[in-house]
């Protein structure tokens, strides 16, 4: 029992490893600040072309979402930041990151984001238009609120999927929380950094969990 | 109001006008060659069977469907055809729609003022007062800041018709406005139809409602296979019927 506490809840160590523990996590949080809001703008963006009437636009957009869904966000990254290299492109770790990531993601916002806009009865778009309403103004105005509005639980879940993923980022050395806590325990020979870790994910993402549950409770109801 | 009969009217002076309006869905001919004209301040009917192509002919009078061919005109100005700027010609052409399609994110007044803010791009203090009008003619004004979730059927359709109405459009077209409505709040929709019209709205509405036809329509257009099969004022419309197929649709309706 003793042996667990010293190797997975070492307070003495987890003390020792906080604020480099904690410098990654800025580096997490840097990470999403950036790549969230691009990965949504880019999947929003897909999401239009694929229901788009111009075949050309429609068939890219589908194209790129079922491209970048199914390619491992692990081989992708990879391929960025040691693949590209033999071909003369070279990218720092972070921008690797911040490439792989917005592939990734904008590829799954732009499915919740298409099921969002297909949800949205065509007779919200007859009303506005029928009042003189422009295509654009009928996106910005009526159908992308209500679109938001109904998938906002799977909007929330893919940000708690992107959080997590961030950890991925640890492979290209870039110096995120799981990158920090596993330079700890290489030094320290013990797994507590891993467990602060772990419990730092928990605080930051079981807020937004609950709200995702409220929010799903809401839209039952 | 003397009877309009069938050729009444022309492109330059009817409000409304209709012009041999051709369309099909893929070979199915829905529309057979359509000629109608609807004058300033008046009230047309149209009746008919599901499928006579009744509510489809509603529809491209502000080109919610595009018609083969055939033109349509309103207040003399060419609304089909290309190089017609639609979003300007649709704010004089209001739509009420059997299913309401309110806006449900956005109160009432959030309904009305949208278009008035966006399309007439007036400041929102302006909008809301033009609004907060429109709301009171429909009786609602005390339901403002409510969502449609918030509104009863009937109410919702009322401001569906403040929402058209606050364009100030110069034509409405209904389109079944009361089919979804449970019974009971039918006839607070019709009273506001009716108030619109005593306003001198020019007015084109496709419905089921007989008894309304009968007091509140200037006249009545019967409509089956895509064709216009015979119109005029509704008391001789429904008293003295002059084709087989209208008798054989009003016989059924009154079952």
């Amino acid at each position: 029992m003793d042996a667990i506490l010293q190797q997975f809840f070492n307070i003495e160590i987890m003390a020792k490893a906080m604020p480099l523990v904690l410098k990654g996590l800025g580096m997490t949080l840097l990470i999403c600040a950036v790549v969230i809001p691009l990965g949504a703008l880019g999947g929003l963006a897909a999401a239009l072309g694929s229901v788009s009437h111009n075949r050309l636009i429609r068939w890219s957009a589908i194209a790129f979402v079922d491209l970048f869904r199914a390619l491992p966000p692990l081989v992708l990254l990879i391929f960025i930041y040691a693949g590209l290299p033999f071909a003369g492109i070279r990218l720092s770790p972070f921008a690797a990151v911040t490439l792989g990531f917005f592939l990734n993601n904008s590829a799954y916002f732009a499915e919740i984001f298409r099921a969002g806009l297909l949800s949205v009865p065509v007779g919200q778009t007859e009303a506005a238009r029928s009042t003189g309403m422009t295509a654009t103004q009928t996106l910005i105005w009526v159908t992308l609120p209500q679109a938001v509005r109904n998938v906002l639980p799977d909007l929330l879940s893919n940000v708690v999927e992107i959080v997590k993923l961030t950890s991925l980022a640890s492979v290209v050395s870039l110096g995120e929380m799981l990158h920090a806590a596993g330079l700890v325990r290489s030094l320290t020979y013990n797994a507590s950094p891993l467990v602060l870790a772990g419990g730092i994910y928990l605080l930051l993402l079981w807020p937004l969990i609950r709200l995702i549950s409220h929010f799903e409770r809401r839209i039952a109801s | 109001m003397e009877t309009v009969s069938n050729r009444a009217g022309t492109p330059s002076t009817a409000t409304l006008s209709l012009r041999a309006l051709h369309k099909s869905f893929g070979t199915f001919p829905v529309l057979n060659g359509i000629d109608l004209h609807v004058q300033r301040s008046e009230m047309v009917f149209v009746l008919g069977p599901s499928g006579s192509g009744k509510s489809t002919m509603l529809r491209c009078c502000n080109r919610l469907e595009e018609p083969d061919s055939g033109a349509i005109w309103v207040e003399g100005d060419l609304l089909t055809g290309p190089g017609v700027d639609l979003n300007k010609m649709r704010q004089r052409i209001g739509m009420v729609f059997q299913s309401f399609n309110l806006y449900p994110h956005l109160t009432a007044l959030g309904n009305v003022t949208l278009a008035l803010r966006r399309v007439l791009k007036m400041p929102r203090a302006e909008a809301e007062a033009e609004a907060m009008a429109a709301l009171k003619s429909v009786g609602l004004s005390d339901r403002a800041r409510h969502t449609p979730a918030q509104l009863s059927g009937g109410q919702q359709q009322r401001v569906a018709i403040a929402r058209a109405l606050a364009l100030k459009p110069t034509v409405m077209l209904f389109d079944e406005p009361t089919s979804a409505l449970d019974p009971e709040l039918v006839g607070d929709v019709l009273d506001v139809m009716r108030e619109v019209k005593e306003q001198g709205m020019t007015m084109l509405v496709v419905s089921h409602e007989m008894q309304f036809a009968r007091e509140a329509a200037d006249r009545v257009v019967f409509m089956d296979g895509g064709s216009i099969i015979e119109q005029g004022p509704p008391d001789r419309f429904f008293a003295a019927p002059e084709q087989e197929r209208t008798r054989a649709f009003l016989s059924r309706m009154r079952g």
